[in-house]
């Protein structure tokens, strides 16, 4: 195991590196980042303080290797429209969009695997088909859409809930959130719940698969011969074999959620990271799109790892040493 | 003075209001936080440093809490602001005399030291993306004669430094040498402005407090907030719920239905910003103008006048406002709109002729027209895209094969301007934020010329030295009644001419809630303290 986790890590910095330089220099070919963000009208000579001030009138590959050099040292440079160190920046959004993601994952979780266990358990019952046309619905509907419906009508019409922005913060613990607040709360949940639609739907249909593929199998006749009652059958053997595929989309889902929320937050005016890596990028502010693309590859590497080392858990015939090849 | 008369005027009003919004919340079943109000804005505020970035949403949030030596009114025109009256003594010495008792959100008093210690920041920003130091280049010497009169001198005649003024912050001297990030933390937020800052989350709300003392009359919330809401369905939908009271920016699309909300108003004004036609008038050949084989065209057919108007002409400036913009956006013949300073009155929209545009490209040796690519951004203007799409049609249909490509802002600009000029025409937008029309001459129109700063934004590198000369010879005049006429004669040039092909002015719609009302400004800022329940 300590092998395998040594060579992940290893084969990590090789991503980071190629990542950096795909962003570094995708970046330099969109655009020059001051033609964006300098006031229309400065002339050529506030132009060319601006380049100077944020070292863009160095050659790209200077820019590079400055960034290398620095970024060894863990330091990832100033965003050049808030002058504040990117990954500072990315940090003081990271709670707002841990916390949409770990609703939107917890509600994917506890809504999706009861709804798709009914739907394999019982797959001619109404309800069961129910379910089902719903899903597909969650899978097809666009998120601005959905998202707009779900302001038009819970916050538009029925006026039960506020349309947009993150409600007041509580304090628990020392962890600043908006879910120990009522406030807090009534604002999370449309995002959270219009972040979770896809994911629902994705849950219900994969457990529903797993349903009918397990049922019909030899262990559940053996726990039925064997006098187990239906709902230990159901709920702890059966569970713990469809859990897997689920285990691992959910771990990939997490990623998906907390990296790209970038629609929800958008039309909930959710003050989270996605929100800022698209400010980022039309304004090409290059620190915060490269830094932040760097923890992004991170977090999907470490997601893999701990799906990974869950795999090994929930089936010890799972070898972690072989993942590697 | 008339300001001060002016003055006593919109305190009596300012009182009247503050009597009645008290009245009203009293009256409003539901409204509790009384008093307090909610802007939803689409621009993020990327700091609360008001010289670190010179960003619109910054400089909008900036002037709720700051003051300027000079300030705008709601149609650009000067204003006293923490000057009470300004002069040039001589041609290269302005003075300014200070407001009295008027003091910092802190308790300190205001005078020509904080004046001192602001011009000394401005320009020493550091890492600041795009700073106001080129609004006080133009000073050489900051003299204090008294405490509350100071001298600028300039090393030649400048007229518009009380214009360039009107974009400076001005600070307390306590917070000459913070850092962008204290004032972002509130610590050296210290201004004289209506309002003080509670708080500033970052892409989320900007929260700000009345400031009782504030010298300009009677703050009509004790508190107000401003939302970023990005979204411009999102930002309807939230006045429609009643999150927020105020939205800026409406997107044309959402305006119907908010005009049929009997519970929502709209505000607007005409925009100082114009949308036109850049054309590449430099190269002898130009990229994306071919004869209809595909074949570059061996002549330049944007440096004969003749073609130019020729496009002009072509163009239904008209059917573009009433069909685009339902009604909501200005045909242009000029730079500004009128009433502006240095605006002619002479100069009118082209009146849409297409015979008459077939005839001059025939004059100009095109009988049979040429073919070319028109660019322009998707994400930058209000209905951008669109309008190049009906624009395109418009040029075909006199003969002039017209293909229409439009990139994201990011990717065009960078393509259309120095040093690349990738493009041979194509669709720009200028907000004059001086509010008098050098601003467009200076940059759009003038011959580009690196070291005088001139021209910064002439994409088609258009070039007529007797605009250049009226150009500088006004920018000499420090009378202003001689300069509007200089200005007003320099655009006439340059528009007879057709420098560039004046498409629209836009205008800014604010809606809000019934119950309050806002001064639309042409500068598109929203501003707190201009936003007033109504009687």
């Amino acid at each position: 195991m300590t092998v395998f986790i040594i060579r992940r890590l290893m084969q990590s910095a090789f991503v980071l590196l190629i990542m950096s330089l795909l962003v570094f220099f995708g970046v330099y070919a969109i655009g020059d980042p001051v033609e964006i963000f300098i006031a229309a009208d400065a002339d050529q000579i506030e132009r060319e303080r601006a380049m100077q001030a944020l070292g863009l009138d160095q050659p790209i590959w200077a820019q590079y290797g400055f960034f290398l050099l620095n970024a060894m040292r863990g330091d990832l440079g100033r965003s050049f429209v808030f002058n504040i160190p990117s990954i500072e920046l990315i940090l003081q959004r990271l709670p707002a969009t841990l916390e949409l993601a770990a609703c939107a994952v917890t509600l994917s979780v506890l809504v999706g695997i009861p709804l798709g266990m009914y739907a394999g358990y019982r797959p001619q019952s109404r309800i069961a088909k129910a379910i089902m046309a719903t899903s597909i619905a969650g899978f097809s509907l666009p998120t601005f859409w959905v998202g707009l419906m779900l302001i038009l009508v819970f916050a538009v019409q029925l006026g039960w809930l506020p349309s947009t922005g993150r409600g007041q913060l509580g304090e628990f613990l020392g962890i600043h959130s908006s879910l120990f607040t009522l406030d807090g709360l009534a604002h999370l949940l449309l995002p959270a719940f219009n972040l979770a639609l896809f994911n629902i739907s994705l849950v219900i249909r994969l457990t529903r698969a797993g349903m009918r593929e397990n049922m019909p199998m030899d262990y559940v006749k053996f726990a039925r011969a064997k006098g187990l009652t239906q709902r230990r059958v159901v709920f702890v053997h059966v569970l713990k074999n469809i859990m897997i595929p689920v285990v691992t989309v959910i771990g990939l889902e997490i990623g998906q959620v907390i990296a790209f929320a970038v629609v929800t937050e958008t039309i909930f005016a959710w003050p989270g990271m996605g929100k800022l890596i698209i400010d980022s990028i039309n304004r090409l502010d290059r620190p915060v799109i490269v830094a932040y693309l760097l923890i992004t590859v991170v977090m999907f590497i470490v997601i893999n790892l701990v799906v990974d080392i869950l795999y090994s858990i929930l089936d010890p015939r799972v070898r972690l040493a072989d993942a590697g090849h | 003075m008339v300001g001060k008369i002016g003055r006593l005027r919109s305190m009596a009003r300012s009182l009247a209001y503050a009597a009645w919004a008290a009245a009203a919340f009293l009256a409003l079943p539901g409204a509790g936080a009384a008093q307090e109000l909610v802007m939803g804005l689409g621009g993020a505020v990327t700091s609360i440093d008001p010289h670190f970035h010179n960003l619109a949403p910054n400089n909008g949030v900036a002037a709720n809490i700051f003051d300027r030596l000079v300030h705008q009114d709601e149609n650009q025109r000067l204003i006293p602001g923490l000057a009470t009256e300004w002069q040039a003594i001589d041609d290269t010495t302005w003075e300014f005399k200070l407001r009295k008792d008027v003091r910092f959100h802190d308790g300190s008093p205001f005078d020509a030291e904080d004046v001192v210690a602001t011009i000394r920041r401005v320009p020493r920003v550091p890492n600041s993306p795009s700073s106001f130091a080129i609004s006080t280049r133009a000073i050489a010497e900051t003299i204090v004669v008294d405490s509350h009169t100071i001298r600028f001198r300039t090393s030649k005649p400048y007229p518009l430094l009380p214009n360039d003024l009107s974009t400076v912050n001005i600070i307390s001297r306590k917070a000459g040498e913070a850092a962008t990030g204290d004032f972002n933390q509130g610590r050296a937020a210290i201004g004289t402005g209506p309002f003080k800052l509670i708080e500033f989350v970052p892409g989320d709300r900007v929260v700000l407090q009345r400031n009782d003392a504030y010298w300009g009359g009677a703050v009509p919330w004790s508190r107000v907030t401003i939302k970023t809401i990005a979204n411009p369905s999102a930002r309807t939908a939230a006045l429609v719920a009643g999150d927020v009271q105020i939205i800026d920016q409406v997107s044309t699309a959402d305006v119907p239905r908010i005009k049929s909300n009997p519970q929502i108003a709209i505000s607007k004004t005409t925009s100082n910003r114009l949308i036109y036609l850049a054309l590449d008038q430099n190269r002898e050949q130009s990229p994306f103008v071919t004869d209809k084989q595909g074949a570059l065209l061996p002549n330049n057919p944007f440096k004969n006048r003749k073609v130019r108007m020729a496009l002009s002409r072509a163009i239904n400036r008209d059917a573009i406002a009433q069909r685009i913009f339902d009604g909501e956006a200005i045909p242009a013949g000029g730079l500004l709109p009128t009433g502006f300073f240095g605006t002619s009155e002479k100069l009118k929209p082209d009146t849409f002729d297409p015979e008459i545009a077939r005839k001059l490209l025939a004059e100009a040796g095109y009988p049979n027209g040429f073919a070319m690519t028109i660019h322009g951004p998707n994400d930058r203007y209000p209905e951008d895209e669109k309008v190049l799409q009906a624009i395109g049609p418009m040029f075909s249909r006199v003969g002039i094969d017209t293909r229409v490509v439009t990139l994201p802002w990011a990717n065009f600009v960078t393509q259309a301007s120095a040093p690349n000029y990738a493009y041979s025409l194509m669709l720009v937008g200028w907000g004059a934020g001086t509010g008098e029309v050098s601003s467009p001459l200076r940059s759009l129109l003038a011959s580009v010329n690196k070291d005088s700063g001139m021209g910064a934004s002439n994409r088609g590198r258009y070039s007529n030295p007797q605009l250049d000369e009226q150009l500088s010879k006004a920018l000499a005049t420090v009378d202003d009644v001689a300069r509007a006429k200089l200005l007003a004669e320099a655009s006439e040039t340059a528009m007879g001419d057709v420098g560039l092909i004046p498409l629209y002015y836009q205008v800014n719609l604010w809606a809000h809630r019934r119950g309050i009302q806002y001064a639309p400004r042409a500068d598109e800022y929203t501003l707190a303290f201009f936003v007033r329940p109504t009687k």
